[in-house]
């Protein structure tokens, strides 16, 4: 299941979800938080824009790739988009296997992938109330490597 | 018409969130980039950067390709989201 909201997401459900069938042996879930401080800067807010019809693609072509490499039972990915609090969640990924070394992978695959391909970019505001682009870090491109 | 949408920081660099060319002129991706390229500096320089990405309907492409009317070309900097 894909979701791009505004709204939050309830991890407890959302992991109920995950394990419904008889089959999954573990559920490995990833959470993203707003953090306080980004690149020297203390963040006070952020904004979440995207490129709607272009995330359900890429999201979709994210996810299947992962299913395409490892034998997922059940998977949820879900972004937020608009405007996060500090200690907001942003993006869950949960993934449900029936062995742990499966879930662990995929979660890792699909969150290095939606950092370099989903369009999404992050607006940041400081206390002082400017606004300011988030870079792209290359850090999140190199994590790419190793699922070449 | 080739609908062009720009992103984020192309977005507010250029002031417009989109435009529309005539299909014809801009039959490929190399030539609709020359094409806005040329509409004035601030778009030669917003979109010379070398980590401008681009999407063909709603695809990222690293090379050039055909354009037909009705095509969808999008424009941005590297995805932030996560």
């Amino acid at each position: 299941m894909i979701r791009v909201q505004t709204e939050d997401f309830n991890q407890q459900r959302e992991y109920d979800r995950l394990r419904e069938q008889s089959s999954v042996g573990a559920v490995v879930t990833f959470t993203g938080l707003v953090r306080d401080f980004n690149q020297g800067e203390q963040v006070a807010s952020l904004t979440l824009e995207h490129y709607p019809l272009m995330t359900e693609k890429s999201l979709a072509q994210i996810v299947m790739q992962a299913k395409q490499r490892w034998n997922i039972l059940a998977c949820t990915l879900i972004h937020r988009v608009g405007e996060l609090k500090i200690s907001e969640q942003i993006v869950f990924v949960g993934i449900a296997t029936a062995h742990r070394q499966d879930a662990f992978a995929a979660c890792e695959y699909i969150m290095d992938y939606l950092k370099t391909e989903a369009p999404f970019w992050k607006k940041e505001c400081n206390s002082q109330g400017t606004s300011y682009w988030v870079d792209a870090r290359e850090s999140d491109r190199s994590a790419l490597n190793k699922w070449s | 018409m080739i609908n062009v949408l720009f992103f984020a920081q192309i977005r507010d660099q250029l002031g417009v969130s989109g435009l529309q060319l005539p299909s014809a002129e801009n039959n490929d991706l190399t030539t609709l980039l020359k094409n806005l390229k040329s509409l004035d500096s601030n778009y030669l320089s917003v979109l010379s950067k070398g980590s401008l990405m681009v999407a063909v309907n709603q695809t990222m492409q690293a090379d050039n390709v055909p354009l037909y009317s009705g095509d969808e070309v999008a424009f941005f900097p590297p995805v932030t989201g996560g």
